[in-house]
């Protein structure tokens, strides 16, 4: 069975839905659209417009150097076979999420994102106000502030601060190495599990 | 337009909960209607995923917004795919009628 591929990560949706050829007899033979996946339009993008290099690139769209090729040269193999027969070309779908950025209130001091990029200047969802700065953060804002949660042992019922992001499960606990549970959550009945 | 709002409890007077996946209720505002809604959150006790859980819950929903205290690392791809907004209050001492009064001023 094949790897499960990684979701790519698209800054950006493409503004049009695709292109169309023009000429003698284009629409004879645009019948057949060819299909551009999103993640390869956003790799020709970041490639080509942003100029950015493959290593680069890669790491904005969140795969490896050698997939990120990949889907480039899928992107120019597409976008060479529509020149060259004349054929529509449709962009859409890929396995791809869209990625936001943060912005700040300065008058409610609230955090949030927009993830429709068609507004160039957002105005506070919360307070309306005008007073927005950019703000930068990979993840969440304040996210040490509030983590209240905890990581138990169920064995020998110590406890310790859970860390954002890492599973309870994958912590071993630091007295008697079994795997931690959350704080609070019901034990699991092993039982059930296996079956 | 709806909104979700992570609450501590079932009242306009409770706080804005701090975590989203594991917060007490979750609060729907129709700010078409001025429709409240308070639903509790199933997945305030469970182990792990709790995040996952919740987006997935809250997106049957049909809401455009969600606001919250705080958000885990996992939801920001998520809702981002399902283009929804989120709203990190920065002040936690905030009512669910006090973010209510302030939606309504906004819209107006």
């Amino acid at each position: 069975m094949a790897r499960i591929k990684r979701p790519r990560k698209i800054l950006n949706p493409p503004s049009i839905k695709g292109f169309k050829p023009y000429g003698s007899d284009a629409d004879l033979r645009s019948a057949d659209p060819v299909t551009v996946l999103f993640e390869e339009y956003e790799a020709l993008r970041l490639s080509d417009y942003d100029r950015l290099n493959h290593h680069q690139a890669s790491i904005m769209m969140g795969v490896s150097r050698p997939t990120f090729t990949r889907i480039y040269a899928a992107a120019l193999q597409k976008i060479a076979i529509a020149f060259v027969e004349g054929r529509k070309i449709a962009i859409e779908g890929g396995k791809v999420y869209f990625d936001s950025e943060w912005h700040h209130c300065n008058a409610c001091g609230c955090y949030f994102n927009q993830p429709d990029k068609n507004i160039a200047n957002p105005l506070c969802p919360l307070c309306g106000s005008e007073k927005i700065s950019d703000y930068e953060f990979s993840g969440s804002p304040q996210y040490s502030r509030f983590s209240d949660g905890k990581c138990k042992c169920p064995e020998c019922e110590y406890e310790q601060a859970h860390q954002p992001g890492l599973p309870c499960k994958a912590q071993a606990c630091p007295q008697c190495g079994h795997a931690m549970i959350r704080a609070g959550a019901p034990r699991r009945n092993h039982k059930t599990k296996q079956r | 337009m709806r909104i979700a709002m992570a609450s501590t409890g079932n009242s306009l007077e409770a706080k804005i909960d701090t975590s989203f996946g594991r917060c007490a209720w979750f609060v729907i505002y129709d700010t078409s209607n001025g429709g409240i809604e308070f639903i509790p959150n199933p997945t305030k006790g469970v182990e792990d995923h709790a995040g996952q859980s919740a987006v997935e819950f809250i997106k049957e929903r049909n809401v455009s917004k969600i606001i919250s205290g705080d958000f885990g690392l996992k939801i920001k791809p998520m809702l981002d795919s399902l283009n929804i907004q989120m709203i990190v209050v920065n002040d936690n001492t905030l009512t669910i009628h006090h973010i209510i009064q302030l939606l309504k001023k906004e819209e107006s």
